[in-house]
């Protein structure tokens, strides 16, 4: 009787094989195919094109150094609010809610928002003036202030991305049973030694996906950098979208595309070696 | 040396008073049970000695120091969890070491101690496996291991046993009364299983509502119920209580008419053990209507009415009682139980 079935599974999963291969895995192989052609026929010119330009080296170079910067902070600020909120009894959902705000922000409004308190005339330096600390406007956001615009970047991108990791760690947090860090508490350990030797190995199912997650993010940072930065922080989305954009040159953007997939890809892996989760380990 | 007082400790949870001040007594190297319902308050004291909840007010001493805000680890105690709360990312080694690595102990000490804790509990074939490759009842005994291994003045235990299937609690009820009489730590134990308590405990302490009902040795606890409802807790079947009339100080139950105590009005409750009757031609002996009778192989079970009120009653299966059968029972004069009807508490044994 099952054996005239065994169909039916197929035919449930149909619909979403299809949509990927529509949406996903055709648009993936044109990009590479249009990274690596030209005029139709196989080539590297692409990619030389894209390697030989100014701003690659200094947009891998920043897209690296941001990710190194944003995200070892956001899993550190994270872990920090996770482990508050954990306390809190009462009113825990509403400070979790006000906490996600940031995720139902778009990118680019967030870069608005940061711009107006970083621009010349903004929030930032009016507070400066007033209290008496800067005599004139300064700038924080030009090309003459690359630490500044690199530190304002890196703020702005703290505040919009640490929400992601703060729901996957909380989540993390609520599958340890209180129990473990009771037994802990019992047999002598302070609340430091819990949290290393207890808390952090229990999850870290939800330490390697919410690390793979926002890396992965951070390394396609884009919108507020283009918001704070413009062109005087290259990073490597934004050199995609210049050759796509600016110099309607769609093989370069590709390469640069596939770039990033690779880059994305190598560190997700990096991630699962480094951060191994053994089920045999876990709760 | 680590006798434990509690002392009129009290703790509400907003309105709601989980115990009302529960005093009671744990001499050194004494085994005591909390024993109670679920939510009668058994497992917050246990708490509140553990230093894992903070009482409303009173005072908890340990080996004479009050330990009353002090962090769990400052006082010398070891604990073991219902879900046995065994750490699934270390081997068994280090999860029975935990304590003492905490401890900053030196690996000789803490070798020599995980080995003997290990021995004692049978698990030293799984010292370097992981707990998740092990069965409920070897976490459970590595949780105790745990504990026993950083030898502590007292060791509390949450209802160890009630994660395991029937057979392997039998089991692990003798293994840890071994254990724990040879170790001689002071021992509190938590339990809702009335036959746990009764066959593990030095004392039991029986626990209703957020009071303690009664104190002491299960076959005390058993035979003399301070209140009817120790009474109907503790056995199977439970105690019976029957409503009967009282004349002249005395109250008729077949031929010998058994002495009531004096407090009594005109009414007073006869608390019977089941198994404290012997069959007896009809009008010698107390009326039972039977209305079903079960033939258990070890012994008989009955269950009727006596005086129109429910009750249950245990014969030698020698016996041969039908169902529907009108029989006579022989009752055991030293073994029942006064109970005011007004209050439920029990009057002082009649033979003192």
């Amino acid at each position: 009787m099952t054996n005239n079935r065994s169909w039916i599974p197929y035919l449930l999963i149909l619909p979403s094989v299809a949509f990927l291969a529509l949406l996903f895995i055709v648009p993936l192989l044109q990009t590479i195919w249009l990274a690596f052609s030209d005029n139709g026929v196989p080539s590297p010119a692409n990619a030389q094109r894209m390697m030989a330009d100014i701003n690659f080296t200094r947009s891998i170079k920043n897209t690296f150094l941001l990710t190194i910067a944003v995200v070892p902070v956001q899993l550190a600020i994270a872990l920090v609010m996770g482990t508050m909120v954990a306390k809190v009894g009462r009113g825990r959902e509403t400070i979790l809610w006000v906490w996600t705000i940031p995720l139902g922000i778009s990118d680019l409004a967030a870069g608005l928002v940061w711009l107006s308190i970083l621009q010349n005339s903004g929030y930032f330096n009016s507070l400066l003036l007033g209290l008496g600390v800067l005599e004139r406007q300064a700038s924080w956001l030009s090309y003459q202030t690359p630490v500044a615009l690199f530190f304002a970047i890196a703020v702005a991108e703290i505040w919009r991305g640490t929400a992601i990791v703060m729901v996957i760690i909380v989540a993390g947090l609520n599958q340890v049973p209180r129990e473990f860090k009771e037994a802990a508490e019992i047999f002598g350990a302070g609340a430091w030694t819990r949290f290393w030797r207890i808390t952090l190995p229990l999850i870290r199912p939800a330490l390697q996906s919410a690390l793979i997650l926002r890396t992965v993010l951070a390394f396609e940072v884009f919108a507020v950098v283009y918001a704070l930065g413009g062109r005087n922080f290259p990073v490597l989305v934004g050199e995609a979208y210049n050759w796509q954009n600016q110099n309607q040159n769609y093989g370069v953007a590709a390469a640069y595309a596939v770039l990033i997939m690779i880059i994305s890809l190598a560190a997700t892996l990096i991630y699962l070696k480094a951060i191994k989760v053994d089920p045999e380990r876990l709760p | 040396m680590a006798n434990i007082v509690i002392d009129r400790i009290r703790k509400s949870f907003g309105t709601f008073e989980a115990l009302k001040e529960v005093s009671l007594t744990i001499n050194d190297g004494e085994f005591v049970s909390l024993l109670g319902p679920s939510g009668c308050g058994k497992t917050t004291l246990l708490r509140i000695i553990a230093g894992l909840e903070t009482s409303t007010s009173g005072d908890v001493l340990i080996g004479g120091k009050s330990v009353i805000g002090l962090p769990p680890k400052e006082r010398g105690l070891a604990m073991v969890f219902q879900n046995y709360a065994v750490f699934p990312h270390m081997t068994v080694y280090e999860n029975v070491a935990f304590g003492l690595r905490m401890q900053k102990a030196d690996d000789a000490r803490v070798k020599a101690q995980v080995e003997k804790a290990a021995g004692l509990l049978h698990i030293e074939q799984y010292l370097d496996r992981y707990p998740n490759k092990l069965s409920g009842g070897q976490r459970q005994r590595v949780a105790v291991a745990r504990a026993l291994a950083v030898e502590p003045k007292v060791l509390l235990m949450d209802e160890p046993l009630s994660n395991l299937d029937a057979l392997l609690r039998l089991e692990m009820r003798a293994e840890l009364k071994t254990v724990l009489q040879s170790a001689g730590t002071t021992t509190i134990y938590v339990t809702h299983d009335q036959t746990e308590a009764m066959g593990l405990s030095d004392r039991i302490a029986v626990m209703h509502n957020g009071v303690v009902e009664q104190v002491g040795t299960p076959v005390d606890v058993y035979n003399y119920p301070a209140t009817r409802f120790v009474g109907g807790f503790i056995g199977n079947p439970p105690m019976n209580f029957i409503k009967v009339p009282v004349t002249n100080g005395q109250v008729a139950a077949g031929s010998e008419p058994l002495t009531a105590p004096e407090e009594t009005g005109n009414e007073v409750i006869l608390g019977l053990r089941g198994e404290a009757v012997q069959l007896a031609p009809l009008p010698l002996g107390l009326e039972m209507k039977v209305r079903v009778a079960e033939p258990m192989g070890s012994h008989l079970l009955l269950t009727g009415s006596i005086h129109d009120q429910p009750v249950r009653v245990v014969l030698p299966s020698s016996e041969t009682v039908r169902s529907g059968d009108v029989i006579g029972l022989k009752l055991d004069p030293n073994r029942i139980t006064w109970l005011s009807p007004e209050s439920g508490k029990s009057f002082p044994a009649a033979t003192a």
